[in-house]
Formats: C-alpha cells, structure tokens, sequence
C-alpha cells in the first residue's frame, strides 16, 4: 500500500458513522441475523418461537424508533463500506418505507404467534421461524433500501424465503400452488431485472436518489417511457394486478393459514410499495402519462377481485381475491397521483397489511372450530363464541370499507380524489367493488357465523395464541378507524415526501442543493 | 459488437417466450433459465462491449486513457447468475416432487388446489 497519498475524500466517507444511523441498517439486519442463527438451531424445535418472537418484538420497537427519527428528522441515509453515494449502497429510511416497515413488523410478530398454534413441531423442525424470519429481513430490506438493484436482491431474498414458506407441509395442492406461484413470480422478479438492466445502461447508476435528479434533467433524450412501462407491468404482476394476478389465487389457500395470513400481509404490499417507489419518485411524468392505463388496471382489479370473491365457496379463496380488490384501490390511487390518492393508497396498504392477515387468522380459526372452510358446510360459529364472531364482524366491516374501521378511510381518500378531477367512472368502481365485497363478507357472516350448525361442531379448542394477535390486529383496525387523524397526516406527508424527493435527495447527498 | 449482442438477447428470448408459453414443465424450466440468461446477456451490453481493454486507470491520470467498458455490469449479472442458478435448483426439485406426488407434468392437469366444477357457494340461507 505505497499510495497512500490519494485523496479518498473524493470516494469514501472519512467520518465514521454516527451510532444513531446505524438505526436504518439494524432492522434488516437483525432478522437476517436472528434468521441465520436459527438456521443452525434447526433440530431444537422448542428453542425456535422462544427465540423468534423476541427477536420479531425487538423489530416492531426498532421500526418505531426509526419511524419517530425520520417524522422528526427527515429521511435518514447510511450507506454501506462508507463509500460515497452513488458508489455505494444507500440505505435511505424516509417516511413512506419507514410506514411500511413498521406495519410488517407488527404483522410478523402477530403471525410468529400465531404459528405457536398453528405451525406443529413438524413445521418447525423444517424451519418455519427461519424462513419468517428471512422474509421479513426480505421485506425491511425491499422497504428501505435507497439503490434500485438492492431492491431487486431483496426482492429474491423475500420470493425464495416464500418458496420455503409456500411448500411447508408438502401436501400435493401446496406442490401444485407452489408451482404456479414460483414460475409467475420468478418471470415477475426477472422482467424488473430486465427493467433494471436497461436504467443502468441509461443513467449509469442504481443510487435512487441519483436517478430521480438524473430522470429530471435528461427525461427528454432518454426512452425513460420505456422503464416505467416495464416496472409497472413488473411491480403489477408482483402485486397481483389484473390481468397477472391468476398466480395469488391459485396458491394462496393451499399453505397453512398462518403462512397464507403473512403472504396476505407482506407480499403483494412490497409490489405497491415498488411500483409507489418507481413511478412516483423517480419518474412522475411517464405515471402522468400512464395515469389512464393503471387506472382502468386498477378498476377491473377491484372488480374481479370482488366478483371472484363472491363466486368462491372456499372461505381462503374468497380472502385472496379479497386481497387482489384492496390492490386496485391501491392502483386507483398510484393513477390519480394527487396527495390524496397517493397518500389514500399508502394508508390502504397499511389497513390492508393488518386486516387481510387478521381475515386469514379469522378464516383459520372458523376452519380449526368447525372443522371446514366450505361455505356450503360452515355454520353456528357465533353460538359457539360471540367473541370470535365479534371479532369476525369487525373484520369484516373493516374490509369492505365502512365507516368506523381502517378501510373507510383510504376509501374516502382515494374516492375524493378521484371525484376532484372529474374521474366519476374510477370512483364508481371503487364503490361498486366496495358494495360487492359487503355482499361477499355479509354472507360469509350469514352461512358461516348466524346459520345453526348443520352438524354437530368438532370439540376444538380455540387457542389463546391464534386469538390473541386476531384480537390485536383486530384491535388496530379499530384504532385507526376511530382516530384516524394521526395517520391520515403521516400518510398525507409520506406521498409529498414520494412526489418531492428534495429531502429524499439532500438527506442522500447532504452537500448538493 | 453491441449489435450481435442484442441479437442474441432477441434469440434467447424469443426461445425462452416460446418454451415458457408450453404446457410441460419440464420446457417452462429450461424457458426460465433461458430467460435469466437473456437478461445476464441484456444487462453485460448494457455496461458496452469493448474487446481487450482493461478498465484501468494508468498512474497519474483520473480516468482511463481509452474507451473501457464498464466493469459495474459484471457484477450485477455475477449477482443475478447466483440468485438464478438458486431458483432453478429449488425449480427443478419442486417440479420433480409436482411430478410425484401429481403424477403429471403437464400444467392443466394440475387442478389439485383449483379443482374444477367446484360447487357454488349457497344461494339461500
């Protein structure tokens, strides 16, 4: 090492990392951490929950602290080796990711309890904690990450710890789930390898931050059209939007319910969160231009999710496609680009994450107490517990968006912005998919909850660790749809952070302006 | 060189398209690892293909002093070959237990999870 008189100024970061930083990388890290060391645990079966829910409860704390930092302080970048952005890899905390981190953790720490009831010694010993674990750094990772390429690897981390997920159990429908969700996600995950292939060949960097200035200057000489197409149609297929979505109902019933309960949660979310990330932040004029196309995928979304949701007599299907409805609100709102849709979007995938996997918990838990997920067999769920069904109607409430839980709220949000510019016919459909969904839940409540059992009902427990997270998450539907108006600000400031990245950008290069 | 690079890439995924687009698995498995090695291909012409010049910067000098190509490249596809040599491994296993525990490799008999003719959901109470 002779040249020691070369300036590293102009490359690496000279002052070490202040401790506080550190906060961006650690809830990545933990789980991955915590992940790895179960791993090696994997034959004693009694040590993984112990171990695992700590660790799961320590990351809700963690993206709490980080999400306190960044409402008071601004984004927060760390980039890793110190080296100076764009040559390094940015972490970059803002609000949106922060929001979103926040709310997967709490649902994997609800769905690791859960798995205390649902997941046997079996599972375990094939490495359900680890896999969790995996998909949640996965996850984190996909929501904070500031450079486009890291987020297609954290990306594959999440996808490949869902195959260990998807499988668990071995069972041939779950093969046969596994195998349709595996090939369309992998086409998915490679199609924005290919977008990603082209922006490098354009810009000449993968720093966020970098691409949206440089997207702004050299907009008009570049095909920059071209990648926000392709990362829409990308990030739409990852979050099951019509018409590629045939892969979520096809295998979303077949895992056990706690893993279909975390899929429902965390993974079409990530897909919004990138195609939020994308075509907001780095390239607003090619979304404006696509505005019509993402808003009619997004209405015939919530449409045939609501009417694939009423023609399901499987209570886990009818949830998936559920879930593919709440996506095209989302969309609706990602097209309207105003801060009332983008925000109303942002606080949808929020309810979204809690509600749907509290409904696949609810689903699981009338399955265990009346031993089938048929609509045509299900009954006299609410003489065996008010409770449970209480719990069930709130839910049910919550998603087909009225008034006063979670859903209403996004709801109004992106049907006001959708009315605001004249857009009558999105708003309609945000409605009509809203009445539809009504139907759907309402009968469930009928067949399943008020009907009197047509057979005597299997003497199931009803176990305090798949109550209890059902109750809590239930219990933060309720929250926010009573006092929305905390989080109706942060979401409403989280889209202007995504629509005006200046402090996305200062906070990744402190001494441009 | 760009150019034969780009026809290449057009080659391999008109092949991977055509042999994903079939109904046997085993051809969908090697349209996949086709379609990875497309896009190796795509983003290793994004960073230019320049023969024999190393990316070396000569002593006194802040740039190099001719055209290189970028190095940046390879180490993406030296990512992306990792992560889609792992995919195709579990792939191939998953396909191979379908292929058992089914008894078919072919994707429309493949109705376990969404049999057909499932009965409608009641009408009545």
């Amino acid at each position: 090492m002779a040249a020691t008189d070369v300036d590293l100024s102009a490359a690496l970061m000279l002052t070490p990392v202040p401790a506080a930083d550190w906060l961006v990388v650690l809830p990545v890290a933990l789980p991955l951490l915590a992940g790895a060391v179960l791993t090696m645990l994997r034959k004693s079966v009694r040590l993984q929950a112990a171990f695992a829910i700590p660790v799961l409860a320590l990351l809700v704390l963690l993206d709490g602290l980080l999400l306190f930092r960044v409402l008071e302080n601004g984004p927060v970048t760390m980039v890793m080796g110190r080296w100076l952005p764009p040559f390094g890899i940015a972490f970059t905390a803002d609000l949106a990711g922060t929001l979103f981190a926040l709310a997967a953790s709490v649902v994997a720490l609800a769905g690791a309890v859960h798995a205390l009831a649902d997941i046997g010694d079996g599972g375990r010993r094939y490495g359900f904690y680890p896999f969790l674990l995996l998909l949640v750094a996965g996850v984190t990772g996909a929501f904070l990450t500031g450079d486009i390429f890291n987020l297609y690897v954290w990306f594959e981390v999440l996808l490949i710890s869902s195959f260990g997920l998807i499988v668990l159990g071995s069972e041939a429908r779950q093969i046969d789930g596994a195998i349709k969700y595996a090939f369309l996600n992998l086409v998915a995950t490679t199609l924005f390898l290919i977008a990603t292939g082209y922006l490098y060949g354009l810009f000449g960097t993968l720093n966020m931050a970098d691409i949206a200035v440089k997207a702004a200057e050299r907009r008009a000489d570049l095909p920059t059209m071209t990648l926000a197409a392709l990362y829409l149609l990308a990030f739409a297929m990852k979050a099951a939007a019509f018409p590629v979505h045939f892969w979520l109902p096809a295998s979303y019933h077949t895992p056990r319910v706690t893993v279909s309960a975390l899929f429902a949660g965390l993974l079409t979310k990530v897909g919004v969160y990138a195609l939020l990330r994308t075509l907001v932040m780095l390239f607003p004029v090619e979304r404006e231009e696509l505005s019509f196309v993402i808003a009619l995928v997004g209405a015939a979304t919530m449409l045939t999710g609501a009417l694939g949701a009423l023609g399901q007599s499987d209570i886990r299907r009818l949830l998936g496609y559920t879930v593919i409805s709440g996506i095209g609100v989302m969309l609706a709102g990602l097209a309207l680009g105003s801060p009332g849709g983008i925000g109303g979007a942002i606080f949808y995938a929020l309810h979204s994450m809690v509600v749907m996997t509290a409904l696949y918990m609810a689903a699981g838990l009338a399955g265990r107490l009346a031993g089938t997920f048929d609509l045509n067999r299900l009954g006299g769920l609410h003489a065996r517990s008010a409770l449970f069904s209480g719990l069930a109607l709130v839910l049910f409430f919550a998603v087909s968006g009225l008034p006063p839980f979670s859903g209403f709220w996004p709801k109004v949000m992106v049907t006001k912005a959708a009315l605001d510019i004249g857009a009558w016919w999105l708003a309609g459909a945000i409605l009509l998919s809203g009445f539809l969904t009504t139907i759907a839940f309402a009968r469930v409540f009928l067949l399943a909850f008020w009907r009197p059992a047509g057979q005597d009902l299997p003497a199931a427990a009803m176990p305090a660790a798949s109550l209890v997270p059902l109750a809590v998450l239930t219990g933060l539907a309720v929250l926010f749809g009573l006092f929305p108006q905390a989080l109706l600000a942060t979401v409403q400031a989280a889209a202007q952070g995504l629509a005006d990245p200046a402090a996305y950008i200062r906070s990744v290069f402190p001494g441009v302006t | 060189m760009e150019l034969l690079f780009v026809l290449l890439v057009g080659v391999f995924f008109s092949a991977a398209f055509y042999l994903m687009l079939s109904k046997a698995l085993v051809r969908m498995l090697i349209g996949t690892v086709l379609f990875g090695n497309a896009v190796n291909l795509l983003i290793f012409a994004s960073g230019r293909v320049l023969r024999e010049v190393p990316p070396i910067i000569p002593p006194g000098r802040d740039v190099p002093a001719t055209l290189t190509a970028n190095p940046l490249p390879q180490a993406l596809i030296l990512t992306a070959i990792v992560i889609s040599f792992s995919f195709f491994a579990f792939l191939l296993v998953l396909v191979y237990r379908a292929y058992q525990d089914l008894g078919t490799d072919v994707a429309n008999e493949m109705r376990v999870a969404e049999p057909e003719n499932e009965p409608a959901p009641p009408a009545g109470y």
